[in-house]
């Protein structure tokens, strides 16, 4: 890694992480005795190892400018690696939860290992952890490819990276020490946030350098969504956490909205999270990969232009059926309602997109796992959302929300959508990039896909059942006229769909272990494609050399 | 097909297309966020309504800490069956002082929007140390060691500072004396008391939350805290306020 860098990048790369190494340092001085302090020494720690890595290997010999001529992936692998590391500490994490639901005595007398502290490390670790790594690493692959660009120097994109999941430490850290925001997905303090925002902007203009670098008259449809994804992003995660800190050297603030702007602000936030970060993201992912895999070119242009502009115009309204039938005025209610019943056309016109892209290919989906796993995300794309445009309507939500239901929606997306594309993505990403033939095992892809689905199915058919259940038995009536069950009876009726939950994210969960064997034994094992000449690549037209005169 | 061309050429251009995408998004929340704040109506008037004295505001933000709003709710909806659960339906002046809300988005647990005063304070602090001895078939965490943490309280005029910052109109003796006035309400017979209910008003309660007035626990703080919610204003149990806001609330 430190060797392909140049000289100067490396003087540059010491000057930032000893910039962060001090920062860790004064954090930690005036934050002692604080959560603060604690987290200074781990920006500290993380500065210095930082530090290690560059100064002993600041001496190896220089890259040969035979370099420029190829992509830089370096950055992609490190983030694929990555991302599957926090997949499978996320579903652990996930997993246990689920079995907390079960049996509340898992934790030890504790605080940091209460229901309520490890939740946000579980959707952490997940969206933000393996979600985040797999959009980060998977972007630097797809611009340089459809962009036939080299990424503009490689010391960013390691910036990015590293700085990107000290972020998400920094999160995950804080939980477990009751650092917390309360705001779901925005859980983070202030001095996260920020230093979330230093690492945003520099990764918009690797994005912006690599366009104007490009050799292609026109910008491909994956980077709408990628760019679509990083501003607005942006946009959301600034104005959500708009906080005063009680002061520089403390972790708590007190949020700059109150109440119904609050929660109005919150689920314009939360729900676009899931739009821009789990959707326009990953829709990048699955314009690049699935007719890349397939061998057959997207099906249609202009429904791509439909989706991308319906998705990110209908999203931005839809925040507030969270908040239906609460103190949040009507008027919005029934605005987000309406958007949300119309996003179905962009989602399912994107759905179908993909699906329809698959005509003359149906015969590698029933051969290659790896494809498959890219149908049944489309095909979960387009179930979840129907769901959720079917949960926004007042009065279904008044059924449906507070209960599992919602949870089960979440999941279906999460697992059935946004997971299995990542997985998808990154088994077609790992041959390339490390220039195997293959996955070391085509049998243990197949092995985790199944496991995959019937996680989900199981997890999903679970949260329906127990959701709809709670939801009706809230609402349940007697004959004398008052409510027929206590809350109490209504919890003690989920404990078999609590009991099927955590199984099946078990079985997502043991699925993960075997990707990251299989991509690990792929690395290690598998035989050298080097030597071989540019033609037999996989994809030739994009093969990882850059066009002459670059 | 115009559409198609226009985009034909736009997709060629990245500032273009930034700027696109950037204002298309934006649209949605301008229209439906900018306006809570300049509508009038958006939150009830409701003259009776205080702020969280420095012993709730601690135990919120521990409530905050331990991600109690990932299982509890405090949003009681227009709707018949949470009226007569859980009480009077929320009121947006209700949760006024909250930075943040805490409305949550999921009830593994029920709703606390007005569980103050409707329990005891034995049965509170019982229930967080086991939850399995009062309700054997909860599936709450056990909160015991809340009993043994001491609380810190000498950083509580700053938290109110910041508070203020965003709104909250503590005054400067407020502020001055945030960390007595913590320990003041949970010791009724330490001089410290008076203060309480001199600056925030005499509805408060000055009680020994946890049983032990020799010590301020974390404990104290929390119970404080669950014990005021929903009694910060009568406003949600007057029919009145309810019929200024009828326009937005016309549903039940």
């Amino acid at each position: 890694m430190i060797g392909q860098l140049t000289t100067s990048e490396r003087q540059a790369a010491l000057l930032i992480l000893l910039a962060v190494t001090l920062c860790g340092l004064v954090m930690a001085v005036i934050g002692h005795g604080d959560p603060f302090g604690a987290h200074g020494a781990i920006v500290m720690l993380a500065g210095l190892i930082g530090l290690f890595a560059v100064v002993s290997k600041y001496y190896a010999p220089e890259p040969d400018a035979e370099r420029l001529t190829r992509y830089y992936d370096d950055p992609s692998k490190a983030g694929i690696l990555i991302a599957m590391a926090w997949a499978v500490f996320g579903l652990f994490v996930g997993d246990w939860v689920a079995w907390l639901l079960v049996n509340p005595d898992l934790t030890f007398d504790a605080g940091w290992s209460s229901f309520g502290r490890i939740r946000p490390a579980h959707t952490t670790a997940v969206i933000f952890g393996f979600g985040g790594n797999a959009l980060i690493a998977t972007s630097f692959y797809v611009m340089q490819r459809t962009s036939r660009a080299r990424l503009p120097g490689q010391l960013s994109p390691w910036f990015v990276l590293y700085g990107y999941n000290l972020f998400c430490v920094l999160a995950v850290t804080g939980y477990l020490m009751g650092v917390t925001q309360s705001k779901e997905y925005a859980e983070p303090e202030w001095y996260a946030d920020l230093w979330l925002v230093v690492v945003w902007v520099v990764y918009f203009l690797i994005y912006l350098r690599v366009l104007a670098r490009r050799k292609e008259p026109h910008i491909y449809v994956a980077n709408w969504y990628y760019l679509a994804f990083i501003l607005v992003v942006a946009v959301l995660h600034i104005v959500n956490n708009l906080a005063v800190p009680i002061s520089l050297g403390e972790a708590k603030s007190y949020s700059a909205f109150s109440g119904v702007q609050d929660a109005m602000t919150q689920w314009w936030y939360g729900h676009n999270a899931v739009a821009f970060f789990l959707t326009a993201g990953f829709l990048g992912m699955m314009y690049y990969y699935m007719p890349k895999r397939a061998g057959r070119p997207i099906y249609s242009y202009r429904l791509s232009i439909i989706s991308f502009w319906g998705i990110t115009f209908f999203y931005m309204w839809a925040g507030s059926h969270h908040l239906h039938y609460t103190a949040l005025p009507h008027w919005v209610q029934t605005l987000g309602m309406t958007f949300s019943v119309m996003l179905l056309v962009p989602s399912w016109a994107s759905a179908s997109n993909a699906l329809l892209t698959l005509n003359g290919a149906w015969h590698k989906v029933r051969d290659d796992a790896t494809l498959r796993f890219m149908m049944v995300a489309a095909v979960f794309y387009g179930l979840s959302t129907f769901e959720g445009s079917f949960m926004a309507i007042r009065s279904v939500n008044s059924l449906s929300h507070y209960t599992d239901w919602t949870v089960g929606h979440v999941h279906a997306g999460a697992l059935g959508w946004v997971a299995m594309i990542t997985f998808g993505s990154i088994y077609a990403s790992v041959p390339w990039l490390w220039q195997r033939e293959a996955m070391y095992s085509a049998k243990l892809v197949e092995a985790h896909f199944w496991l995959a689905v019937a996680g989900t199915v199981i997890y999903v058919f679970a949260m329906w059942n127990s959701g709809i259940i709670q939801g009706l038995m809230w609402r349940t009536y007697n004959e004398s006229g008052t409510l027929a069950y206590s809350f109490v009876d209504s919890l003690v009726a989920m404990h078999p769909y609590y009991i099927a939950r955590a199984v099946g994210g078990l079985l997502f969960l043991t699925g993960a272990v075997i990707g990251c064997y299989n991509i690990w034994m792929t690395i290690r094992s598998a035989p050298r494609l080097a030597d071989e000449p540019v033609s037999r690549q996989p994809e030739p037209e994009l093969a990882p050399v850059l066009q002459p005169g670059e | 097909m115009n559409v198609f061309g226009f985009h034909y050429r736009l997709e060629r251009k990245t500032i273009g297309l930034v700027l696109a995408i950037i204002g298309v998004a934006s649209i949605g929340g301008l229209v439906e966020i900018a306006p809570l704040f300049t509508i009038h109506q958006t939150v009830e008037d409701a003259p009776d309504m205080r702020v969280y004295t420095p012993l709730e505001l601690a135990g919120r933000n521990i409530y905050i800490r331990e991600g109690c709003y990932a299982c509890h709710s405090q949003m009681i909806r227009t709707l018949r069956d949470e009226v007569e659960r859980y009480g009077p339906y929320s009121l947006a002046v209700e949760s006024k002082y909250d930075h943040p809300m805490l409305w949550g988005s999921k009830r593994t647990g029920p709703d606390l929007a007005r569980i103050g005063e409707k329990y005891s304070d034995q049965w509170h602090v019982a229930h967080l140390i086991n939850p399995r001895d009062v309700v054997p078939e909860s599936v709450m965490p056990a909160y015991a060691w809340l009993m043994r943490t001491e609380l810190q309280t000498d950083r509580l005029g700053a938290h109110l500072k910041a508070m203020r910052a965003v709104g909250v109109p503590y005054t400067d003796a407020m502020i001055a004396n945030a960390s007595a006035d913590a320990y003041g309400q949970a010791a009724p017979d330490s001089p410290y008391a008076e203060g309480v209910t001199t600056r925030y008003g005499q509805a408060t309660t000055v009680r020994t939350f946890d049983g032990v007035p020799s010590r301020l626990t974390e404990m104290d703080a929390l119970v404080a805290y669950l014990q005021v919610l929903g009694r910060l204003t009568e406003a949600a149990h007057k029919p009145v306020a309810a019929a200024q806001t009828s326009d937005a609330k016309a549903k039940e």
